[in-house]
């Protein structure tokens, strides 16, 4: 106790001095053998002291960073003072889930960019800070429910069960709306369950997170497709639902449409992530689902889909894992954080190179790819340097299995069975980006089957926004009933 | 958890379940599939609908156990729980009055034929059925089928039951005595349905088969079902199951099916060692 009053009673110049806390790690050496988490999370020591960095401004700019306002001075100094069950509670106040946010947020280019502390020395470890508290309630079992509005009689249906949908439904609930949630698949948490692995986001503790807005009163509907079992329409007319929000995701694998891509033993990372991750295709033949343990893995791709993929393949027993990007380090699209983990574990990688085609045996299954080099030019509309290929420089890499994260485009389930949704030309719905609202009176939309593939806590972002529209639509509508 | 109320072996390694899943059974359509997965370690299977009961709320399977996880399915009896079934996937058959069209179901493939049958006769047509097994013991549903179609024609490739021979020979025998077919309806093994097209594309009859690749989700999200239509790549689950037959590429898909086999073979032996099956 005498630390913590002592730490907070500081000067701020002082305080500037403490350098930012490490997280501790698993050994990359043996970490990239193991489906276990990488980071092992701040020990109370350390988020206390790393907590006493916060400068606690008075006009903090950190929130203006994060998606999700989350009061970010508020909850670290809550940690400062060793009050962190009371940081996790402040925390959910904006946040559904913290303790995936603090995992996978990309903080560097949100919240921490624009830390104060950050101009002097490195900015204070928010996202580390957040897992802290939130790891820390749920650990010792104290998860408390929020005040609940009293019911509104509305009901309102989430399509998708992922970062989006589940942001809105935990802001709705807290309105007092009546909030269902249908999931296609068999479990919830959508991208955070099927595609994060496990050794950076634990199933555990997605789970946590969805029983707690469970445990808050939403209703969770599995096995449950929007399109087919029901449409929109359906929900709205048959099922009485007032109001609804689309956070499908953008789920529909992008492949380069080049020779040979359909050989056996070429996935695309979402079947790659999905039959590891949700199917446990690492435990195989203890469970069912199969999946090549190939010795020379090549990704393709430079994202943070393409870093979880190839981390996966060292962990499938890969002797080598590559990963094949047609620009350099530079302009890769991966957190920072997650290339050097990638390398510290061994991921190989080949800058300035893309596949032309691939090759197989007399199976069909994938022997090497054909590639060419790249070099940079112009800069093209994402602002980046564009690839271009030398003449010439063709090469081969000989590998046995392939994965192919060079995205994602909108998956045509709900677009093809909702008549008058209005979508972008690239298949995407076209939603407002102020308030959700689509072009069906009652229906939302947000996350990446709006924006394309983005980023977790941008899809909560948009559940968020949504969430706040919906509440105004369904008590303006009340009111326009009862008058 | 989906009930299985209703279970009857077919043939030794065929079985038909009637499985509770009300709404499923309420919306599917002709030429739609489910996916079920049996418990927390099993892997997702996608199996065509043979039938659904709307008002007892039941969907029917009828299936062959020719791996681990359907060799599994197979050992359920009624009263035993499914954990998950997902459905209706995939597009329903394209349905109009065509005229006259042939519907030809090999082995286990006619189980999903019936229903289109029965929604092509119920959309007018003049539904001319051939359905062929191996050996007279594994041909399944003749009496439902012949019910539901205009005429049929069997036959099984030992000669052990009615004409012996191919559905192709018997197909090729009808268009010869005069039959003209508007569509032809294909489903069964890949080799079957190959062989199917490329008689009809002779013939210039517009052929559909239901493929079935191995999937994962069935939504459209993994791309594992691929396959090569008319040169461009098509995701079986969302795009399907049922394609222009002669715009298929089978050899394509035999080789994308087989991509497992070795990890089949593995599953399948552990299964049989441990369950003493």
């Amino acid at each position: 106790m005498d630390e913590k009053k002592k730490s907070k009673g500081l000067p701020k110049k002082e305080r500037m001095k403490i350098p930012r806390t490490p997280m501790p790690e698993q050994d990359p050496k043996e970490r990239s053998r193991n489906f276990s988490e990488v980071p092992l999370g701040y020990t109370p020591e350390m988020a206390i002291k790393e907590a006493t960095r916060c400068l606690e401004c008075k006009k903090p700019k950190c929130i203006i960073g994060c998606p999700v306002e989350v009061k970010i001075p508020e909850f670290i100094g809550l940690i400062a003072e060793g009050k962190f069950i009371e940081a996790a509670w402040t925390l959910k106040e904006t946040n559904a889930l913290p303790a995936v946010c603090g995992r996978v947020c990309p903080q560097e280019t949100q919240c921490e960019i624009t830390c104060v502390t950050g101009k002097k020395s490195k900015p204070v470890a928010i996202g580390r800070l957040e897992r802290f508290a939130a790891d820390y309630e749920r650990a010792q079992g104290k998860m408390q429910i929020p005040e609940i509005a009293p019911p509104t009689g509305k009901r309102v249906a989430m399509v998708g069960c992922g970062p989006a949908g589940l942001t809105c439904a935990g802001d709705l609930i807290k309105l007092g709306h009546e909030v269902h949630i249908f999931e296609a698949l068999h479990a919830p948490g959508g991208v955070l369950v099927y595609g994060i692995p496990e050794f950076r986001l634990p199933k555990a503790i997605v789970n946590a997170e969805v029983d707690y807005l469970i445990a808050c009163g939403m209703k969770l509907h599995l096995n449950t497709i929007i399109g087919k079992m029901y449409t929109v329409h359906e929900l709205m007319e048959e099922e009485n639902f007032d109001a609804i929000f689309i956070g499908t995701g953008a789920g529909a694998p992008a492949f380069m449409r080049i020779p040979g891509e359909n050989f056996a033993n070429i996935y695309s990372a979402n079947e790659w992530l999905t039959r590891i991750n949700l199917m446990r295709a690492y435990e195989f033949p203890a469970c069912d689902t199969p999946i090549h343990r190939g010795k020379i893995i090549c990704t393709i791709g430079g994202g943070n889909v393409a870093m979880d993929s190839a981390r996966t393949a060292l962990r499938l027993g890969a002797e080598h894992s590559i990963v094949v990007y047609r620009r350099t380090r530079k302009e890769m699209p991966a957190r920072d954080e997650e290339i050097h983990h990638a390398k510290e574990e061994g991921v190989e990688f080949h800058f300035l190179t893309a596949p032309l085609e691939y090759s197989a045996d007399d199976e069909g299954k994938v022997t090497e790819m054909r590639c060419i080099r790249m070099e940079l030019g112009e800069p093209d509309a994402s602002g980046r340097r564009r690839p271009l290929p030398i003449e010439g420089s063709e090469f081969t890499i000989e590998c046995d299995t392939v994965v192919v994260a060079i995205g994602n485009l909108a998956n045509p389930i709900v677009p093809d069975t909702t008549p008058g949704l209005k979508l972008n030309k690239w298949g995407n719905i076209d939603a407002d980006r102020e308030t959700g609202a689509t072009s069906i009176p009652g229906v939302y939309a947000g996350g990446d089957i709006v924006t394309g593939a983005a980023t977790v806590i941008e899809a909560m972002g948009a559940g968020k926004v949504a969430a706040r529209a919906m509440h105004e639509y369904l008590t303006k509508s009340e009111t326009a009933a009862t008058t | 958890m989906h009930e299985i109320t209703y279970r009857e072996v077919i043939t030794p390694d065929v079985f038909l379940l009637k499985i509770k899943a009300p709404v499923i059974a309420r919306k599917r359509k002709a030429g739609q599939f489910v996916i079920y997965r049996l418990h927390e370690k099993s892997e997702r299977i996608p199996l065509t609908l043979a039938d659904a009961d709307p008002d007892e709320g039941t969907i029917t399977l009828l299936f062959q156990a020719v791996g681990k996880s359907t060799m599994e399915l197979g050992t359920k009896k009624a009263g035993d729980q499914i954990l998950d079934v997902v459905g209706p996937l995939g597009k329903p058959t394209h349905l109009e009055n065509f005229g006259t069209v042939v519907c030809i179901g090999g082995g286990i493939g006619v189980a999903p034929l019936y229903p289109i049958v029965q929604a092509m006769k119920d959309a007018g047509n003049n539904v001319v059925t051939i359905i062929g097994a191996r050996t007279k013991d594994l041909l399944i549903l003749e009496d439902m089928v012949k019910a539901a179609s205009s005429e049929l024609h069997i036959c099984t490739d030992d000669g052990s039951y009615c004409e012996k021979g191919f559905v192709t020979d018997r197909l090729k025998h009808l268009v010869e005595q005069g039959v003209k077919p508007d569509l032809c309806v294909a489903i069964g093994p890949v080799v079957m349905m190959r062989a199917v097209c490329n008689m009809t594309r002779e013939f210039n009859i517009p052929t559909v088969v239901s493929l079935n690749p191995i999937m994962v989700d069935g939504t459209g999200m993994c791309g594992a079902c691929r396959v090569t239509v008319g040169g461009k790549t098509k995701f079986a689950c969302v795009d399907g199951p049922e394609f222009d037959g002669h715009q298929v590429d089978f050899d394509e898909l035999i080789k994308r099916q087989a991509a497992y086999l070795a990890e089949e073979k593995t599953a399948r032996e552990k299964w049989t060692c441990e369950s003493g099956q």
